[in-house]
């Protein structure tokens, strides 16, 4: 540890706490360019599923065939036009909000996501691609860095796997405890990650995000051809674009859970610490 | 957690700013991909990704790599008809009154011998059938079986002139009549597609001559592609060393709207 202790001086000097070396640089860096390319490569999915907001199962799926997930709008017994979100046999009510949105000029059109969740903000599946690849490659190039990196500089096995004791049930149960009290630890704690945290990054890094590359890379013919496990992997390229769907939906609910972490935990000190590299950990509390 | 930094009571006044400035960061990122999905600079540099996917796809895929093929229990029910349904040109319609008996193809540009092919002349050449998936750009998938001449086999009746790059494909449809008289439905791909072995003009769809809707009387088939580039009504195939000087210069109507002319993603 004492390689790490690192303290500013002029933290020291006032009192109470001092800044450590928390995150490497080449974590910093990934990060950043990691959370560019998610939200464009959102905002561009988005757009693309405009084109066909419907989901399916198995190797194809088009109109004639039955979605599993579908976003819509239709005229409803009494006249009016209605946005809807069907999930195989429920329909929900989205007026407004899914499927019919009200435009600039006020009037409802049918549109799956509104204009301010797409990139670009208009109708336009051409302009969508190219961003959502452009990003891709700068994703998975990114995401393939911070692979190497972390093995290299020892942050995925020293930093990201749960030790030992952290995987004793009464430690995972003790942390559920603390997250659920709002406890965040300030001193020597704070320099590393509790188990929660371990699993959720790890699930995200290990997890969601190949399954993203995986997925997508599915829904390219061209790749199909030359990879052909890939759809057999996913069950069919319909199936993998459902999977791509979902897993984009379960990293949107870990950028919301992670940033109310962000804020919870100290906003200033945690985004400081993923920009300069320096956390501020209290002396009180030190072990 | 409050205590490190600033004083607890400040804590509201940190969390406000945090939120507003993530909102405030959230609209500049959209506002801003609006602003830059309007610059040409910045159109160009997205659209370097298509060179990289086009690049890697070739290197790892190249003249070998083949799109699966499906058995007949796979077969989707109903096949969509997308694009044009029905051309509605004098000439095709001319065409289509006489059971295509009148159709030709015709094969030229930089060839050795041009031709001038029948569909029974293509139904006596060299056949291939698969069952394969069709992926439109739009997001559905439909899998049908497909029937006709490898291109390869009319390529080897024509032969190629060295300088031959790209074999453009000229169709009956106008999908729109654009102002600037570009409307008429192209595509193009180049020598690796061409002679790719499931590269065919097919002629039949499940077992049956080729509806209207489906691009009467022959259409290709590059299975490796999505299904824009599977050019219907196909009229004549021009074989050609350079792409800029038909339509709009992209070389196909779809790339002309800003869509990839690789089109293997």
């Amino acid at each position: 540890m004492t390689l790490l202790s690192t303290a500013d001086p002029r933290a020291s000097s006032r009192s109470g706490r001092r800044l450590v070396q928390r995150h490497a640089l080449a974590t910093r860096l990934t990060h950043w360019i990691n959370a560019l390319c998610l939200t464009v490569l959102l905002g561009s999915g988005l757009q693309i599923f405009l084109a066909h907001p419907a989901l399916y199962w198995g190797q194809y799926g088009a109109d004639a065939d039955r979605p599993a997930f579908e976003i819509g709008a239709e005229t409803s017994p009494d006249g009016a036009q209605k946005g809807f979100v069907r999930l195989g046999s429920a329909t929900f009510d989205t007026t407004g909000k899914l499927g019919l949105i009200r435009g600039a000029d006020g009037d409802f059109s049918e549109r799956a996501f509104p204009h301010w969740a797409t990139i670009p903000g208009w109708r336009s599946l051409a302009l969508g691609r190219r961003w959502h690849f452009f990003f891709a490659w700068l994703f998975a190039a990114n995401l393939a860095a911070y692979y190497v990196f972390g093995l290299i500089n020892g942050h995925l096995p020293r930093d990201l796997a749960p030790t030992r004791q952290q995987l004793r049930p009464r430690e995972i149960w003790a942390d559920i405890v603390d997250h659920l009290k709002l406890k965040f630890p300030k001193g020597e704690g704070a320099r590393h990650y509790n188990p929660l945290q371990k699993f959720a990054y790890l699930g995200v890094i290990a997890l969601l995000l190949p399954t993203m590359v995986l997925s997508g890379l599915t829904m390219s013919p061209g790749m199909d051809a030359i990879l052909p496990w890939l759809v057999e992997l996913f069950g069919g390229r319909q199936s993998a674009r459902t999977i791509h769907f979902i897993t984009a939906s379960l990293l949107v609910l870990f950028v919301i859970v992670h940033l109310t972490m962000v804020v919870l935990a100290g906003p200033i000190n945690g985004v400081r610490a993923m920009i300069t590299g320096k956390l501020a950990i209290s002396k009180e509390d030190e072990k | 957690m409050s205590g490190l930094l600033l004083p607890k009571r400040k804590l509201m006044g940190r969390r406000k700013f945090l939120g507003l400035s993530v909102a405030g960061l959230g609209a500049m990122t959209l506002g801003g991909c609006d602003g830059l999905s309007e610059s040409p600079k910045f159109e160009e540099l997205l659209n370097s990704a298509e060179g990289l996917t086009y690049r890697a796809q070739r290197l790892l895929g190249g003249r070998k790599s083949m799109a699966r093929e499906f058995s007949s229990a796979d077969l989707s029910p109903d096949f969509k008809v997308n694009g044009t349904h029905a051309p509605d040109t004098p000439e095709y319609v001319a065409l289509q009154e006489k059971d295509f008996a009148d159709w030709r193809l015709r094969v030229d540009g930089l060839v050795v011998r041009p031709l001038d092919l029948s569909l029974a002349d293509l139904r006596a050449m060299p056949q291939r059938a698969q069952i394969t998936r069709h992926d439109c750009v739009e997001g559905w998938s439909a899998i049908g079986k497909w029937q006709g001449v490898p291109l390869a086999e009319i390529l080897k009746t024509s032969g190629l002139q060295p300088s031959a790059r790209f074999a453009v494909f000229h169709c009956a449809d106008f999908y729109e009549h654009a102002s600037d008289g570009t409307g008429q439905y192209y595509e193009s791909i180049d020598l690796i597609d061409a002679f790719h072995p499931q590269t065919i003009l097919a002629h039949s769809l499940n077992d049956e001559a080729l509806s209207v809707g489906h691009g009467a009387p022959l259409r290709l088939r590059v299975e490796r592609q999505l299904g824009y580039k599977h050019a219907k009504y196909v009229m004549r195939i021009e074989m050609t060393d350079r792409l800029d000087q038909l339509g709009r210069g992209k070389g196909g109507f779809w790339p002309d709207r800003g869509y990839e002319w690789y089109a293997g993603i």
